[in-house]
């Protein structure tokens, strides 16, 4: 009441406008996107082309302009028209689907649990969906007798069976670890990840127990989870996948604004308007959404989701506005070039895609964390 | 205009707040003071709807906190919280921005451009808008807060600021200068309630002072009528003696603790 005279006059918000910045978005950041839809195109090419049968770019072109029902002077064989409609194409665009898939999913998680080193491996999705995919192979036999009694339910369960179990056991695993660590209405993030690791691990034991008394077939079937590939990618497993993607693609990178709130903490995220339970459930619900069906089409692909986004972050930043599409498109050219590679190292034969993912995943990782260490000290 | 009336909140058999009842017009710096653990902080956190109340009800703008949706409190009212827990490396400028992101869909307006730059203007960190906030000093994060939640109500009418504790880490100048920030607001309109430490920067600065003592209200109304030898020695037990300030005529506290040297 007495000290008015020292008060700064604040200004009310001018007539004449200044449109620029306060601190403009650096250089490298805004090309990030740009660069990253080149390297996403780049992948496909590469992907599309490489293998024992190569098809170069100009016969790709020749290829995709043929299919639209183009005639051009682009020349390419019958064969190659064959391999890469039939299986390149499809394998490639799973790799897309995918990839996107768990980079989304990982900015999503280390965005809502406010820590850098959550993803959905750790908090139990893709075990859930995993120990799902396992008992529905493992018992196959009486589940599908009890379905069959109906035959419309049987055909339509036959084509959707394993994503949807795969998702219901994902949301069971992940619901239950993020229950378990709410306190007084809040999620205890160092809770969650003891939560995450005793979850993963009763999962992971009954993985065990099913596998033990799995016949010959059904042990290779679930090695398959375990290790994920995108082998036995077909147009009809891209059209299975397709539904359940589509709605975590669409809107997980709509989410930037609140996923920034949300890194100031719950309660601030709250007092500046964000519905904080409902974002966290359309966190929890699309990511479970996307990586439940993406592990049960190719199985567990592992670092996938914990490294793309600390890659993107180190060029973009950390506002989750340029990390949830980066994350999309760098993920999807990763996971791409990964098989590629996994499928021309040793070929014929193939590497699995999750082996290879973890091989080149985790001394990156290490680097990214050395790095950052040696970015505190200086 | 907050208002609560016989306010209580208790969690298990523990009662933190009793009965508090208080009116926090725009126009006017509302001081909460009072020892640890009297519920300074429980009455903030209802006023902004992060408690419940156990029974009474809280009202913003003449309508019960519940009846407003999150995104028109946000536009009406900021609140200053006594821990940030931000680690990601945003700017300083996109985290004064982000008390912009209840105004805007998609990208931010120039106008929005231009709150965030007078905001932090006003705290004084223009000079490290570009700078990452986790390698700000204490203060400086303290203040950089300040300005995010300046930029949420900047153009607000009637706009209320619910600061905890703003001056905690800040240094004798910048202790002096938020509080000057906030009377700015007060002169335009604008009500604050502040929770605050210090007796003598509540009697110089409020207009009303609210007295808390082991959850219920000892005494509420100007500081003159508030801080008194009386109610300072029940509230904190601890003598004081009262002097005019020099240069202000309010209030000055000074604590004279029987201890023998």
């Amino acid at each position: 009441m007495t000290t008015l005279s020292q008060a700064p006059a604040l200004p009310a918000p001018p007539t004449l406008l200044r449109p620029q910045a306060v601190a403009p978005v650096p250089k490298r950041q805004r090309l990030l996107l740009p660069g990253l839809v080149f390297l996403l195109l780049a992948a496909v090419v590469i992907g599309a082309g490489a293998g024992a049968l190569s098809i170069p770019v100009p016969a790709l072109l020749g290829i995709l302009l043929h299919k639209l029902g183009l005639t051009t002077s682009l020349a390419f064989e019958p064969q190659q028209e064959a391999v890469l409609w039939a299986i390149r194409l499809p394998r490639v665009c799973l790799g897309v689907l995918v990839g996107a898939a768990l980079g989304l999913a990982g900015t999503s998680m280390q965005g809502l649990f406010r820590n850098p080193l959550a993803d959905a491996g750790l908090i139990g999705i893709s075990s859930g969906a995993s120990l799902a995919a396992v008992a529905t192979i493992v018992l196959d036999v009486k589940l599908m007798a009890l379905l069959t009694s109906w035959g419309p339910l049987r055909e339509w369960l036959g084509f959707y069976l394993l994503p949807l179990v795969a998702f219901a056991g994902a949301c069971g695993t992940t619901f239950l670890v993020y229950r378990i660590s709410r306190e007084g209405g809040r999620t205890v993030v160092a809770t969650m990840l003891l939560v995450g690791i005793a979850i993963n691990a009763l999962a992971g034991a009954c993985t065990g127990l099913l596998t033990y008394v799995a016949t010959d077939e059904q042990l290779r079937s679930i090695t398959f989870w375990g290790l994920g590939s995108l082998g036995g990618a077909s147009w009809p497993t891209v059209l299975r996948l397709l539904p359940f993607l589509l709605f975590p693609l669409l809107l997980l990178p709509r989410l930037g604004k609140p996923l920034n709130l949300l890194a100031l903490g719950e309660e601030q995220a709250a007092h500046l308007g964000l519905p904080v339970n409902s974002l966290k459930r359309q966190l929890i619900g699309l990511s479970t959404l996307a990586v439940g069906a993406s592990v049960a089409v190719v199985g567990s692909i592992g670092f996938l989701g914990l490294l793309v986004p600390h890659l993107i972050r180190i060029v973009a930043g950390p506002d989750n506005r340029r990390v949830l599409p980066g994350s999309a498109l760098g993920g999807a050219a990763v996971l791409v070039l990964a098989d590629t590679l996994a499928r021309t190292l040793v070929a014929p034969a193939e590497l699995p895609i999750g082996i290879l993912t973890a091989l080149l995943g985790a001394p990156t990782f290490l680097w990214i964390l050395l790095r950052q260490r040696k970015l505190r000290r200086a | 205009m907050f208002t609560c009336e016989n306010l209580t909140y208790q969690t298990g058999r523990k009662i933190l707040l009793q009965q508090i009842s208080l009116r926090a017009r725009p126009g006017e710096l509302l001081a909460v003071v009072g020892a640890n653990g009297a519920g300074k902080s429980t009455l903030l956190r209802l006023l902004s709807g992060d408690l419940l109340p156990t029974s009474g009800c809280v009202q913003f703008q003449g309508r019960p906190l519940a009846a407003h949706s999150p995104a028109a409190l946000a536009k009406g009212r900021a609140i200053l919280t006594q821990h940030h827990l931000l680690a990601l490396d945003f700017p300083v400028a996109e985290l004064v921005m982000m008390g912009r992101y209840p105004h805007f869909l998609g990208q931010p307006t120039p106008t929005d451009h231009w709150i965030v730059e007078a905001a932090l203007n006003t705290v004084g960190l223009s000079a490290l808008a570009g700078r990452s906030y986790p390698t700000l000093s204490g203060g400086e994060q303290q203040r950089a807060q300040l300005a995010r939640v300046l930029a949420q109500v900047w153009e607000a009418p009637n706009g209320f600021l619910l600061l905890d504790e703003p001056l905690t880490g800040l240094d004798l100048h910048h202790q002096h200068h938020t509080l000057a920030i906030a009377r700015g607001l007060v002169a335009r309109g604008f009500g604050v309630i502040a929770v605050l430490h210090d007796l003598n920067l509540a009697a110089q600065y409020a207009d009303r002072v609210l007295l808390l003592h082991h959850g219920q209200g000892l005494a509420y109304g100007t500081p003159g009528q508030v801080l008194t030898c009386e109610s300072i020695h029940r509230a904190f037990q601890l003598e004081v003696q009262l002097l005019q300030h020099p240069g202000l005529g309010c209030p000055l506290i000074v604590p004279c603790p029987r201890i023998v040297r």
